[in-house]
């Protein structure tokens, strides 16, 4: 079916979000991450992936959503983007939804700085909206670099 | 049979590469004897294996050369490049049949008779007779094919090729003892020379069976077998468990693995270092002796393995290099120059990837220094510099990186002449060439534009392809530099991380993390007791010291620089003493561990800017540890003065940052016959549109284009401010000029906007300085390009003025 496409869900406390099932390598519980001085905010440290290291990029923190008081553990979404493999931290992980393209709609005008950016559009579900975000940029040193600048300001 | 085949086509291989090696060694020393038995007995070695796997042509060309070799190694014949050219030929022609071997399974129609004949008038030329008399040792074709199927089938199948290979080598000596003046008739019989040759060493590696019909055929007398043995003493024990091994030396102890099964072996490895984490974690909380000790053993193992593992994939330098004296002296003699090599730090180990990587640069560096960087012997003379080139390579780790440098003693680099050929191409602007240093002008290599033009050679000495050997280096993280002095020379250096690479290293604590210190940079541990503390670090003006030795020590604080927690302000002081560059000076930690052999791993390219680390590495423990890079530390912290040491890094660091800052830029005619340039950073496509395809939408021209409705808006709307645009479909064709309508297509693949233009005139990239305002709407100011005043186009606004049609159109 050409028109439907699967999407990987997961959330930041109720906000629903999904990307490319094909983009996600593995979902795995929270692993103590080693913080790296100096990093963007955005950059919650490294992990040890079975001997590969990887960067483990928080996503309240690049969206600009309070980080979490409470003492749950985030989820790491391990995903291939052009610039290599990276972890997501989320707060939960959904199910893989399939979508139809013909629900799909671009965020509306008001929706700016850098979630403009990384929310390519929603899908709109029953009664809830799925934002999807744009893998291709959601890694790139720019966008992490941005966010680590507004987070500082 | 096949994996016969498949041995016998890896051990030639094998061979072949190491005789380039040993073919221009023997140039040098023609009277090396033993570097010619050992290409004797390559050559040999194959020869003797396709007769016996039945590749008749391949069979016929290195017996010919074997015959050559034989006499030259008897001293019958003298060596000369002729010779060496023809022998190489052969090598070149073996490796030609080889391939074919591998993709066809068998030696191909081409039989080189040229070449055959050529290595037989070399022979004659020198050797007292040449006579192809069948031997009177040559046993008969039954006594051999009894051993051999017995061989073949039997368990000692596997090391059929390996005693017979390694063995007959030897036994070529004694024989031709027997055989009188005349070598030629050891090479004589096909199938049987595997066998036969192996005959004189029985004892050491043949397998039972042989050894009946070595009695039979040709009992070695006892002198020459032991003059036989002596070259090769280690054999007898190794080649048993060496299947195979026809090379001498070091591959005897080696064994060869595919590449894909080490990747898994990693990876399994780096599955079990997980669970092993997980085991330790649980006994730990566990009341168990014996379980606590079992997984203490478990851990232990577990890091040993995972390092052997990682270790199997280094590789030395040497694997690329090997190849590299063939290539020089074969470019040299084709150039009609004379160029020796020189090579150090063979053994620098690099991850396999890394060398394969690193190969087709070295070897696009070392044509050049020799194509362009040496000069004839002639000129060489006349500059009072010895008649032969020297190319001389350098490999070694220095700083968690391995550099590799490609020098030659030529011209060098003349950067007048660079200039003026950049100048020329418009690589860089008048203006610019003035204010470049010459180090900055030569470095100009690099530039795409200079690679294009064969010509470029004959005027700059230097550039072919020079950007494609950047960008290859660029590709695995690394760096190149040159330095040129006019008529001395031109070193390429180039610095490549030690992705996987293994480096001793320091572990220590700060801020409750661990972060290893490569020990290439560590000079020494300082421990300044608590009753010293509050004394034992001075101030110069604001800044920390320490008095070594008598000598002050800048002091870092690394919680400071890192900001991590603040350090206790009680207990002990630990201070370690590093190099950078020149300097020296001490680095506070929390605590010092202990010394690790670590993984250097690459950080990702956020991380990369962070100019403290050098990488990462995984702990024991399964946890990442971040590696410091302590030239790093020393810029933050100042230690270093900005004159110096930064040196290379910075200045590339600098010159990137400025090939950044040029821009692309869309010339085009605008209304009134001015020029206009657009950035073309946020141009899709440029297209031609067909003036009957343009259709209405609402207020609006549009085009149906890839599947979606693409809004037309002319330039001189934008320039006019109209507040309605111009409609193409009313105004009729009379409008334009042309039949087709030359759009710039903005957008991200979503939402698109043409802009039509009266005609493109071109593109060009440099540095622009904006040097007028704007005098206008839709132009953001004005500058010169190419000697005349043009606008800049203000696509931003043009983008905000257009959205709203965006939308419109969207609807429709």
């Amino acid at each position: 079916m050409a028109d439907q496409r699967q999407l990987c869900t997961f959330f930041l406390e109720d906000r629903f979000f999904g990307i490319e099932v094909e983009r996600v390598q593995e979902v795995i519980r929270y692993q103590t991450v080693t913080p790296v001085p100096l990093a963007p905010a955005v950059v919650r440290g490294l992990i040890n992936l079975r001997g590969q290291i990887v960067t483990a990029i928080d996503l309240r923190r690049l969206l600009q959503v309070e980080d979490r008081t409470d003492e749950r553990l985030p989820i790491n979404i391990v995903m291939h983007a052009r610039q290599g493999i990276f972890s997501l931290l989320v707060d939960r992980i959904g199910d893989v939804l399939e979508v139809d393209e013909d629900s799909f709609e671009h965020p509306p005008d008001t929706l700016d700085g850098i979630a403009r950016e990384l929310i390519r559009g929603a899908y709109k579900l029953q009664g809830r909206l799925l934002l999807v975000l744009n893998v291709a940029k959601l890694f790139s040193p720019e966008i992490l670099h941005r966010g680590y600048r507004m987070a500082d300001a | 049979m096949d994996d016969i085949l498949k041995e016998f086509l890896t051990e030639s291989l094998e061979g072949l590469d190491q005789l380039d090696t040993k073919f221009v060694l023997l140039e040098q020393n023609p009277e090396d004897r033993e570097t010619l038995a050992s290409i004797f007995r390559t050559v040999h070695t194959i020869k003797g294996t396709c007769g016996f796997l039945g590749f008749g042509h391949l069979e016929k060309l290195t017996h010919a050369g074997e015959n050559l070799l034989s006499l030259l190694r008897d001293g019958k014949l003298q060596f000369s490049r002729e010779i060496a050219s023809a022998l190489l030929n052969m090598l070149d022609a073996v490796r030609t049949m080889l391939g074919e071997v591998e993709r066809t399974g068998g030696d191909g129609e081409e039989a080189y008779p040229d070449l055959i004949e050529t290595l037989h008038r070399l022979k004659t030329g020198g050797a007292a007779a040449h006579s192809p008399p069948a031997s009177p040792i040559v046993p008969s074709p039954e006594i051999l094919s009894t051993p051999m199927s017995e061989t073949a089938t039997g368990e000692a199948g596997d090391f059929l090729l390996a005693p017979a290979a390694g063995a007959y080598p030897d036994a070529a000596d004694p024989l031709s003892v027997e055989a009188g003046t005349n070598a030629n008739p050891l090479a004589q019989p096909t199938a049987d020379n595997l066998i036969f040759f192996g005959l004189p060493e029985p004892t050491a590696a043949v397998p039972e069976p042989i050894i009946p019909a070595v009695a039979a055929s040709s009992p070695p007398t006892p002198a020459p077998l032991a003059e036989a043995m002596a070259p090769a003493p280690e054999r007898p024990n190794s080649a048993p468990v060496a299947p195979g091994s026809g090379a001498p030396t070091i591959a005897e102890s080696s064994i060869r693995v595919d590449v894909p099964l080490l990747d898994k072996l990693m990876n399994l490895v780096g599955e079990l270092v997980l669970a092993r984490n997980q085991i330790l974690e649980y006994s730990t909380l566990q009341e168990n002796a014996p379980l606590q000790a079992a997984s203490q053993r478990l851990n232990l193992i577990t890091s040993e393995l995972q390092e052997g593992i990682m270790r199997t994939r280094m590789q030395p330098i040497n694997n690329i290099w090997a190849k590299f004296p063939r290539v020089v002296r074969d470019l040299s003699v084709s150039c009609g120059k004379q160029v020796r090599v020189e090579m150090e730090g063979k053994e620098t180990e690099l991850d396999k990837s890394l060398i394969e990587a690193m190969k087709d640069p070295l070897t696009h560096l070392i044509r050049n220094a020799i194509d362009h960087g040496v000069e004839l012997p002639a000129i060489r003379q006349a500059d009072g510099k010895p008649e032969e080139g020297l190319l001389s390579m350098r490999a070694y780790h220095e700083g968690g990186q391995v550099h590799i440098e490609i020098g030659d003693d030529g011209a060098g680099i003349n950067p007048g002449k660079l200039r003026n050929k950049a100048l020329e191409k418009g690589l860089i602007t008048a203006e610019r060439a003035t204010t470049m240093t010459d180090q900055d002008i030569r470095r100009l290599i690099f530039l795409p534009g200079f690679s294009t033009a064969e010509k470029i050679t004959n005027i700059s000495g230097r550039g072919v392809g020079m950007d494609v050997v950047k960008t290859n280096i660029e590709k695995i993280g690394g760096v190149i530099d040159l330095e040129s002095e006019l008529g001395h020379g031109t070193t390429f250096k180039i610095r490549i991380p030690l992705t996987l690479a293994i480096v001793p290293a320091l572990i220590i604590t700060s801020g409750k993390e661990r972060f290893a210190i490569p020990q290439v940079n560590l000079l020494e541990l300082i421990r300044v007791n608590e009753e010293q503390r509050s004394s034992a670090i001075e101030y110069v003006h604001s800044n920390p010291v320490y008095r070594l030795r008598g000598k002050l020590l800048p002091i870092v604080h690394l919680n400071r620089e890192l900001r991590l927690a603040p350090a206790r302000a009680t207990g002990v002081i630990n201070i370690v003493v590093l190099q950078a560059g020149q300097h020296q000076f001490g680095l506070v930690v929390d605590q010092i561990n202990d010394t690790q052999e670590i993984v250097v791993k690459p950080l990702d390219k956020v991380l990369q800017d962070i100019p403290v680390f050098a990488g990462a590495t995984i702990m024991g423990d399964g946890r990442v540890a971040l590696i410091l890079d302590v030239l790093g530390i020393a810029q933050q912290a100042h230690i270093l003065s900005e004159s110096h040491d930064q040196g290379v890094s910075a200045q590339l660091r600098e010159a990137r940052s400025r090939t950044s800052e040029r821009q692309t830029l869309l010339l085009v005619r605008s209304p009134g016959n001015s020029r206009l340039a657009i950035p073309l950073a946020p141009v899709s496509r440029l297209e031609e549109i067909p003036i009957d395809q343009v259709e209405s939408a609402g207020e609006v021209d549009v085009v149906q284009y890839r599947g979606q409705i693409l809004p037309l808006i002319h330039l001189r709307d934008i320039l006019s401010e109209r507040r309605s645009f111009n409609r193409l479909v009313d105004a009729g064709a009379a409008s334009v000029d042309a039949n087709l309508l030359q759009a710039i297509v903005f957008g991200d693949g979503v939402r698109q906007v043409g802009l039509i233009v009266d005609e493109i005139l071109d593109i060009i990239q440099d540095v622009f300085e904006v040097k007028g305002r704007a005098t206008r709407n839709g132009v953001s100011g004005t500058l010169v390009i190419q000697g005349r005043v043009t606008e800049l186009f203000d696509v931003e606004g043009f983008l905000r003025r257009v959205a709203p049609l965006l939308a419109l159109v969207e609807e429709v």
